[in-house]
């Protein structure tokens, strides 16, 4: 507290002679964008989430080292048998087993492959399918948060600079397009898309962006609607710029950052939907490396889940984690983005 | 008030018209053949019937044509008989479900009643009560805790809760088990005795007078009602708490302190009212929510309600029946929405008066 008195009073005295230093990022971003990004490394919640990002984004990258491949195709988790029921976590792993990885002697003391997290229904790796299933949640989280903010962004740009009833028209899909529960409208697209594409990521990646995109066209309307009004834009237009200039390189780029920053901590609530869809059984083939599809194999064990509880303890843990570290962040954010809480610590 | 509440009664035939645009064009993507599950109950396999089928019920024509023939359904000229309509509440047929999708529906819909019954108590009341309780104690412990409460719980995905649960009160404890009946009660409700008078499971057992098929059905839903509400009370909590804190910092409040009022009366007499109007929106949406069929939550605890026949008919990629489902189930949240929005202008004093 009293720290924090003090450097409250510093900051007003170099601020007094104005001497205050801008270092190159509140120069780059400008002091309100500035504002955001200090206040997303405040508080030890934040941090802890950017960690738990960090964490994933390693493991996400060094895969083929923590698991190394099998297959040609690394996202198939290899099988051990085909016996059905689960096998405990640590018992040996006697057919397909991956080459040994440099950290495994030292840790593991042993010279054979084990199921450190068991089996799951099938024979499937746990450990191998979370470790590979990170890069499987990061591609199809950056996927579908990009198309959907593309998709929100042009459209909720057409409907703030035009306004009137071409606005009117706009929002009455993007009401239309949330009349059905998210995930119950993802559901019905995936299922109607999976028979022409095949099991594969993308009928599921596709209904996510079909269903994703109205909240950012809403909140980037919001933003430019505002900014629409300032006095550089009228400035623009009275030497005759054209609408699309001014839309794009006066306005977007000032409205964009909220809804940038957004989009970005979406990832984790992509992942989940990801994750729901293919415990319903949409989505991947059978075998993928994906959180959700793991957890699904759970449903067939219910009965007996206090045997077979690492089946769903591990890759749940790892879900939960990924989707927490990003809502840690994110609440921080909700905290510095709203206006009401604006200046005030 | 009377402007705003004929503005929102406009708003109804253009979201119906556009969700039955929306589904309509996703059934596009499924071929002439397999839309015919929408007029007749089973697909012919020679080529010569199928032709005629398509012929019969217009799968060929353009867009439009299709469009209207989907809404009112085809009459047969020699019968008089109408196939399909969905106007009409004819949703075409269920591969899955062996039935006409309407039939499906009407059959699974009370199940999902009878838990939205049960569980609006335990999470509305009860996450309102939380956020309250985290208002009042502004960054005390039950503050932060509630805090922390509200994020884990935002990422703790449904279904893995719902499936630790079942671990523990299930396979392991033994005391709730999942779907929706024990044999012996499922026997009891079949037999001749029993008799359906609102088709709720817990009313009708109730109205039997048979304690121990009620109090059996209620066990079935214990754990489907705990992860409900587990996963909304992050949302009232947050809300609650925000709309609270912003009217406890209002200048009456000040005065009703000055005045000498007792605590307690400050924060239920004065500040609740005002706090709960923009709570009572979000209670709103959350039951239209639960009866339009929670997906995840029933599919995990394999409760027969709207939301899992339509994931299992979404898993078996039975597109007809799962259009159908939303169809239904886009149809009950447009006018859940209007009259909650309606209830909303007469609760909110700065709605009813301008």
């Amino acid at each position: 507290m009293e720290k924090s008195v003090a450097l409250g009073d510093t900051n007003l005295l170099t601020e007094a002679v104005n001497l205050r230093r801008i270092g190159w990022l509140e120069r780059a971003l400008g002091p309100d964008n500035y504002r955001v990004i200090q206040g997303l490394f405040k508080t030890p919640a934040s941090i802890i989430g950017f960690v738990l990002i960090t964490l994933f984004v390693v493991v996400a990258f060094a895969a083929p080292l923590i698991a190394p491949p099998v297959t040609n195709d690394p996202y198939k988790i290899p099988r051990d048998g085909f016996k059905a029921d689960p096998q405990p976590m640590m018992s040996p792993w006697t057919r397909n087993a991956p080459d040994l990885p440099f950290w495994w002697k030292p840790i593991m003391k042993t010279d054979q492959w084990v199921h450190i997290f068991g089996t799951s229904q099938g024979q499937y790796d746990v450990f191998y399918g979370i470790i590979w299933g990170t890069r499987t949640a990061f591609k199809t989280g950056l996927v579908v948060v990009t198309a959907a903010l593309l998709i929100g962004v042009i459209v909720g740009s057409i409907s703030a600079f035009y306004g009137g009833i071409v606005d009117n028209v706009i929002m009455r899909i993007v009401d239309i397009f949330l009349t059905l529960p998210f995930i119950l409208a993802a559901l019905i697209l995936a299922a109607v898309l999976t028979p022409r594409i095949g099991r594969s990521l993308i009928p599921s990646m596709i209904a996510l962006i079909t269903f994703g995109w109205m909240g950012y066209a809403r909140i980037i309307r919001g933003d430019i609607l505002t900014i629409k009004e300032r006095d550089y834009v009228m400035a623009a237009r009275v030497i005759g710029v054209k609408d699309g200039r001014i839309l794009f390189r006066h306005i977007l780029p000032n409205a964009i950052f909220p809804t940038l920053v957004l989009a970005s901590l979406a990832i984790g609530d992509v992942v989940l939907s990801f994750a729901a869809l293919s415990f319903l059984g949409i989505g991947t083939e059978i075998g993928y490396a994906d959180w959700g599809q793991l957890l699904s194999f759970a449903r067939n064990w219910i009965i007996s889940l206090d045997r077979y509880w690492y089946i769903i303890v591990w890759p749940g843990l790892t879900l939960t984690l990924f989707v927490m570290g990003w809502n840690l962040v994110g609440d921080a954010l909700r905290d510095v983005l709203d206006p009401r809480l604006r200046g005030k610590s | 008030m009377t402007a705003y509440i004929i503005r929102r009664l406009l708003l109804v035939p253009l979201l119906l018209f556009g969700v039955t645009i929306l589904i309509f064009g996703m059934l596009q993507f499924l071929t002439p053949v397999e839309r015919s599950a929408l007029y007749v109950r089973d697909i012919p396999k020679t080529e010569k019937a199928l032709d005629g089928i398509i012929k019969k019920y217009g799968l060929d024509q353009p867009l439009y044509v299709q469009y209207w023939r989907w809404l009112v359904g085809t009459k047969d000229q020699a019968t008089g008989e109408r196939s399909g309509g969905i106007l009409f509440g004819d949703f075409g047929f269920s591969r899955v479900g062996s039935q006409p999708v309407a039939s499906l529906i009407k059959q699974r819909f009370p199940n999902t009643l009878d838990l939205t019954l049960w569980a609006v108590a335990p999470v509305i009341l009860v996450g309102i009560w939380l956020g309250i309780q985290a208002a009042v104690h502004h960054n005390g412990f039950i503050d932060q805790a509630g805090r922390v409460f509200s994020i884990v719980g935002a990422s703790f995905p449904t279904f893995v809760f719902g499936l630790l649960v079942l671990m523990i009160f299930y396979s392991k404890l033994q005391w709730f088990p999942p779907g929706r009946l024990s044999d012996w009660a499922n026997q009891v409700v079949m037999s001749g005795g029993f008799r359906s008078y609102t088709s709720l499971l817990t009313i009708d057992s109730l109205l039997n007078g048979r304690i121990d098929v009620f109090w059996d059905a209620l066990k079935h839903m214990l754990l489907p009602i705990l992860t409900l509400s587990y996963i909304n009370w992050a949302t009232f909590l947050r809300v609650t708490r925000s709309s609270m804190l912003e009217t406890l910092r209002q200048e009456y409040i000040t005065t009703a302190r000055a005045k000498g009022l007792r605590e307690n009366d400050v924060i239920f007499k004065h500040a609740r009212p005002n706090a709960m109007i923009t709570v009572v929106t979000l209670a709103g949406f959350t039951v239209v929510g639960l009866m339009g069929g929670v997906v995840i939550t029933e599919t995990v605890f394999d409760y027969p309600g709207i939301g899992k026949a339509a994931a299992d008919a979404a898993a078996q990629l039975d597109v007809v029946t799962v259009l159908g489902f939303a169809l239904f189930n886009g149809l009950i949240l447009i006018i859940a929405n209007l009259v909650v929005d309606i209830i909303y202008a007469v609760v909110d004093p700065r709605v009813r008066l301008s």
